[in-house]
């Protein structure tokens, strides 16, 4: 219990609280419920990456061509929706063109043995390339989007709008994919220790390649409700929103080194961004703060973590009270 | 006993890899109810086996009869299917899942949705637990256990999938006495259940002590195989190496000068405590204890990679503060590690600079490499050890064991060093390498170096010694001169056992 | 006593002479490259080989090429910044900040070269010092200093340079050698001589082969990191200097995205992402190839993104051709 009062995410938690009750002790508005949900609403496209990127990182692979799928797919979308193919097969077809590209990134690690680094660092060049390849560089604006299109991500059902609704089903549905599913479990093992997963059956690479194609379908889901939602699709939309993706990962305590971290973990760390990115505005602080005051949470975070799991020496000598790992059950 | 068919043997089975015959036309027959023990030197193809058996490496020839028909495992899942689990370091350390995940990871029960049954699989990692007496709570993470509980876990783990053949890969090596002890108890329990085991081992007593069957391997080929009661130690021992071994030790030239080294007080949070000794020139003083029980932790940080927090040290009548390596380096205490491949050798790097590493304000010119030095300085102090390799510039991970470890003793020996403190000199080395370091440290010793020799092996430890320390938890629990040296006494102020009577 | 059979062998120094491990390396095969892209080049556009115009394509890869040399060592080291962008961001708008103060150019150019010095030094503590990884905090230092440039800086610029600054962007050494293609002589000279013949140079790739072993000889690693990060910062400050000095003016968004394009220039180099090996004149290679590409298609007016899809697959094939051969 007094494990779970002082970990990584209780820690985040209370920074999260503490950050949240002192701005609304000067500006209340801030926490009215509407503002809050405004505020989710606003981090859900966040959320849904940062699970993907939270199983690609758990394998000890990353994932930089987030931002590119996603506009990629955007585009796609906005292309497909301007074509008349009805919603109903555009946002199946964005979720599997996310799914290829996050496949072709996996491929490249698993069966050429490329470092994901290297090329997901390509692959983010090549993928909003193709937009420009496929449109020339122009730009489709909302009057060349169906209103059926741009209007699903702000449907409001009991309550929130569906963009919300998007982010919490993802994450319902991964919180149970990531703890009680063999693949879940996987992602875990191949991190943590990849000789050791071989010995239980596990494939790393195959695992790796199922965790790029899901951050890659994610990303896919995400270009549609992007693009609808902004009404806009060109070649640099959420240009450079990968960093913002890790950042949050890294503040939410998922382990660049792999196999540490959890869904809860990486919600709270784009919970923590998003409260600050809404909130800046509000404050009255201009909002070009924003990426100085992420970058030092990404410092802070990554540090105070370094600092939680500093390794202590061996426990050779007697020591005067049991270790907690001898736990005897009764 | 071996009236009875085996449930697994191999049949001229091999495997090869890029320049290398890992395993020629080998047999290996396991019996229900009985331990066969697997037995040869470091290359002979053991750990190659394992991997055969447990489907991680594909032979190219030869068959595998489960039960009498021919099997295939062209995964380890299907090895697992078939009853075939292996316990070694490497099997089941996932540091983040549970206990019980790590029992059941890969053969989880589910619920009828498909998802993993969390209560059920706590349950049966409960009962399995239970079964081998284990005291160990399922629910919590791995990272919290020590060594000997993991080995549980991994025994555990071997049984949930009802193992009938099961292998021990060297599952003592990180073990202290009694958790041995306790292992072989297992052993016993998993015999009586009619598992096959195959153990694997580099120790003879434990080998004599559990073992009802053995095959020796020499260079991935089969040698022999009979009944351990009709084998004695010398056999085993010619068939490993394929000659008679003498376990002799080089006769020293005893020339012990002036105390030129001496430790007073050392101590640490939680590694030792109030560590003092002194040492001679031209002395060699070895460290007996368990493995645990602090040596080489005293040794890293008598060479600066961790430090005390009381305690001195006095290097021929001055006061040495050491910080860093580099510290150590500057003041002559050299540190050949046990762990070879990550602290030792830098693989990667050809042979000459890891020797001149240590050295390179020596052979450099205002902190310009010069080459040719380099060379120079490699050839003097590797051709003393009788290196093999192609040449000085092959990279030095292509090299054995043996020849890894006198490049690290010929890069220290370049810094002309006042002390070398040498931990597990010769483990997982050949026999031909290991006389080679032996013979070796006896000259140094003779040319005048003070040496520290930390070696959990007894015979090596009385061939080599001229006094022992021995440590228990992180103290000096004995020294022993002379007479006092006989194996008993080691291991009774090892295992903190008082005087016979 | 069982003494090994010891009549000493004479073991070479090198199997292989120097010169023939050159013609089968990496960077022989870069050099093939160049040649292919230099003659298809020169075929498909009638201005390519004009000196001039050959002379104004070096400005597409000098300021990269400066920090990639320091990002090669970081590299081999087992380390990586991906903050260099944002340095040159930070630097260039400490350049603005003492210019609007009415500093001369020996002041604009220290300040762009100390702040440079300041971010490596940052990165360098945060990495060598707490002993995090680089590739996290890099991430964040690089929120963390394009964060102060658009903080001081916001949607405005700094302009009006004064005129004698323009030579380090500009200016000419002699004839058609620029003073930025001087300048990246001389610094590929400096981290050639500096990582191939000297010790410091050695222990780079101890580290980056095993930095615990590297612990273990002696080495004092954490020291040689600090010591990486620093002059990348330095480096990114002096390249800072040159592009706002080719540019004239500082937005905080100045040289966005450069840092990848620095890290593919790395890797098609023949660095190995992973650490342990690389060369400065790989780099070097590598530049001439990644200028005289991006100058050539620019020739042909193709847009350049189209140009970054080219790059990004060359970065993806280079890597993997080798491994997809080998393999059979």
């Amino acid at each position: 219990m007094k494990a779970a009062l002082t970990s990584r995410d209780a820690l985040l938690t209370y920074a999260i609280i503490a950050m949240t009750a002192g701005i609304a002790y000067r500006f209340p508005a801030f926490i009215t419920p509407s503002s809050l949900a405004n505020t989710f609403n606003d981090t859900a496209p966040l959320m849904i990456l940062v699970i993907g990127q939270m199983i690609v990182i758990l394998t000890k692979c990353i994932d930089l061509s987030v931002a590119a799928t996603l506009a990629l797919t955007g585009m796609v979308a906005a292309l497909l929706d301007g074509a008349g193919v009805p919603l109903a097969l555009v946002i199946p077809a964005a979720i599997a063109l996310g799914a290829i590209l996050g496949m072709i990134n996996g491929l490249l690690v698993w069966r050429v043995g490329i470092p994901s680094i290297v090329v997901t660092l390509g692959t983010m060049t090549i993928y909003r390339g193709v937009i420009f390849l496929m449109t020339n560089g122009k730009w489709v604006n909302a009057h060349e989007m169906s209103d059926a299109f741009k209007a699903l991500p702000r449907l409001h059902v009991l309550g929130l709008p569906m963009m919300s609704w998007g982010a919490i089903a993802v994450i319902a549905v991964f919180a149970v994919v990531m703890t009680r599913t063999v693949l879940g479990r996987s992602f875990y093992a191949v991190g943590g220790n990849p000789h050791a997963a071989v010995y239980a059956g596990i494939d790393v690479g195959r695992t790796q390649f199922a965790a790029f194609t899901i951050s890659g379908a994610l990303a896919g889901l995400v270009g549609y409700l992007w693009v609808s939602r902004y009404a806009v699709a060109y070649v640099d939309v959420a240009g450079g929103f990968e960093l913002d993706v890790v950042a949050a990962c890294v503040i939410g305590g998922i382990s660049i080194a792999g196999g540490i971290g959890g869904v809860r973990g990486a919600i709270l760390g784009c919970i923590f961004l998003g409260i600050i990115k809404n909130a800046l505005p509000v404050i009255g602080v201009s909002p070009f703060w924003q990426m100085a005051i992420s970058g030092t949470a990404i410092v802070l975070a990554v540090a105070v973590n370094a600092l939680q799991n500093r390794p202590k020496g061996r426990l050779i000598l007697k020591p005067d009270v049991p270790p907690s790992a001898q736990k005897v059950q009764a | 006993m071996p009236t009875s068919a085996p449930v697994l043997s191999l049949r001229a089975l091999s495997k090869s890899f890029p320049g290398v015959k890992a395993l020629q036309d080998v047999q290996l027959d396991l019996y229900a109810g009985t331990v066969t023990a697997l037995i040869g030197e470091n290359g002979a193809g053991k750990s190659t086996i394992v991997k055969v058996l447990t489907g991680i490496y594909q032979p190219e020839a030869g068959e595998i009869f489960l039960d009498g028909t021919a099997v295939k495992f062209p995964s380890s899942e299907a090895a697992a299917a078939a009853g075939v689990s292996a316990i070694h370091q490497e099997t089941v350390l996932f540091d983040e899942l549970t206990v019980a995940e790590n029992i059941w990871l890969g053969h989880a029960p589910k619920t009828k949705w498909g998802l993993i049954d969390v209560a059920a699989q706590r349950r049966q990692a409960a009962a399995l637990l239970k079964s081998i007496g284990a005291k160990i709570d399922p629910d919590i993470l791995l990272r919290e256990l020590g060594i000997a509980q993991r080995h549980l876990v991994a025994i555990a783990r071997a049984l949930s999938i009802d193992a009938r053949v099961v292998i021990m890969d060297e599952p003592t090596a990180a073990l202290s006495h009694k958790e041995i002890q306790e292992l072989y108890d297992l052993v016993e329990t998993l015999k009586s259940k009619g598992k096959a085991i195959l153990f694997i081992s580099h120790k003879f007593d434990e080998i004599f002590r559990i073992a009802d069957h053995y095959t020796v391997f020499r260079d991935g080929q089969f040698v022999g195989a009979g009944l351990m009661s009709e084998a004695t130690e010398t056999q085993l021992v010619q068939m490993m190496v394929g000659r008679a071994v003498d376990q002799i030790f080089p006769a020293r030239v005893r020339n012990i000068g002036d105390v030129v080294f001496t430790v007073a007080g050392y101590s640490h949070p939680t590694e030792f405590a109030d560590i003092r000794f002194s040492l001679r020139k031209g002395e060699i003083l070895g460290f007996y204890g368990l493995v645990g029980a602090g040596r080489s932790e005293v040794m890293q940080a008598l060479f600066g990679i961790t430090k005390p927090s009381a305690g001195a040290v006095n290097l021929d009548g001055k006061v040495r503060v050491i910080r860093t390596t580099a510290d150590a380096i500057a003041a002559g205490i050299v540190y050949v590690p046990e762990d070879r491949g990550r602290q030792g050798a830098i693989k990667g790097l050809p042979i000459f600079q890891n020797a001149s590493l240590p050295s390179l304000t020596k052979t450099s010119r205002g902190g310009f490499l010069r080459l040719a030095r380099e060379f120079a300085l490699t050839r003097e102090y590797t051709q003393a050890l009788d290196l093999r390799a192609a040449s000085l510039d092959q990279d030095i991970g292509l090299l054995s064991g043996g020849n890894q470890q006198k490049v690290v003793i010929a890069k220290w020996l370049a810094t002309k060093p006042r002390v070398i403190i040498l931990d597990e000199p010769t483990k997982g080395i050949d026999i031909g390498s290991k006389a080679m370091v032996h013979e070796f440290m006896a000259k140094l010793a003779a040319k005048g170096l003070a040496v520290i020799m930390v070696s959990s092996e007894i015979p090596e430890v009385l061939g080599m010694s001229d006094r022992v320390i021995v440590m228990r938890e992180g103290r000096i629990a004995a020294e022993l001169v002379g007479d006092a040296m006989t194996p008993e006494a080691l291991v009774r102020a090892a295992a903190g056992l008082g005087e016979a009577a | 006593m069982s003494a090994p059979q010891s009549q000493n062998r004479h073991l070479p120094d090198r199997l292989q002479t120097p010169m023939a491990r050159m013609l089968r390396s990496w960077e022989a095969l870069l050099v093939v490259v160049f040649i292919l892209i230099f003659t298809a080049n020169s075929f498909a556009s009638p201005y390519f080989l004009n000196v001039w115009n050959l002379s104004d394509a070096t400005f597409n890869f000098t300021e990269k090429a400066m920090i990639a040399f320091a990002m090669a060592m970081l590299i081999i080291a087992g380390e990586i910044d991906l903050s260099v962008a944002s340095i040159i961001a930070l630097a260039s708008t400490a350049m603005g900040l003492v210019m609007s103060a009415g500093y001369g150019v020996p002041v604009i150019v220290l300040a762009g070269i100390a702040t440079g010095l300041i971010c490596g030094a940052i990165n360098g503590a945060l990495v060598a010092g707490m002993n995090l990884p680089s590739i996290v905090v890099t991430i964040g230092t690089m929120s963390l200093f394009r964060g102060v440039s658009f903080i001081i800086l916001g949607d405005q610029a700094f302009t009006g340079y004064p005129k004698e600054f323009a030579f380090f962007g500009q200016g000419y050494v002699f004839w058609v050698i620029s003073f930025e293609l001087f300048l990246f002589a001389v610094t590929a000279v400096i981290f050639y001589i500096l990582l191939h013949r000297t010790n410091f140079g050695r222990t780079i790739y101890v580290i980056g082969n095993n930095p615990v072993g590297a612990l273990f000889s002696g080495v004092r690693v954490a020291r040689v990191r600090f010591i990486l990060f620093l002059l990348t910062g330095l480096m990114s400050g002096v390249a800072a200097v040159c592009l706002t000095s080719r540019l004239g003016s500082t937005r905080p968004s100045i040289a966005t995205g450069m840092e990848l394009e620095i890290i593919t220039m790395v890797v098609l180099g023949g660095v190995n992402i992973l650490g342990g090996s690389g060369s400065i004149l790989g780099v070097v290679l590598a530049a001439f190839i990644m200028g005289m590409v991006t100058f050539g298609i620019g020739l042909l007016n193709v847009p350049g993104i189209v140009m970054s899809i080219f790059l990004g697959l060359l970065l993806i094939a280079v890597i993997a051709a080798p491994k997809l051969i080998w393999r059979k």
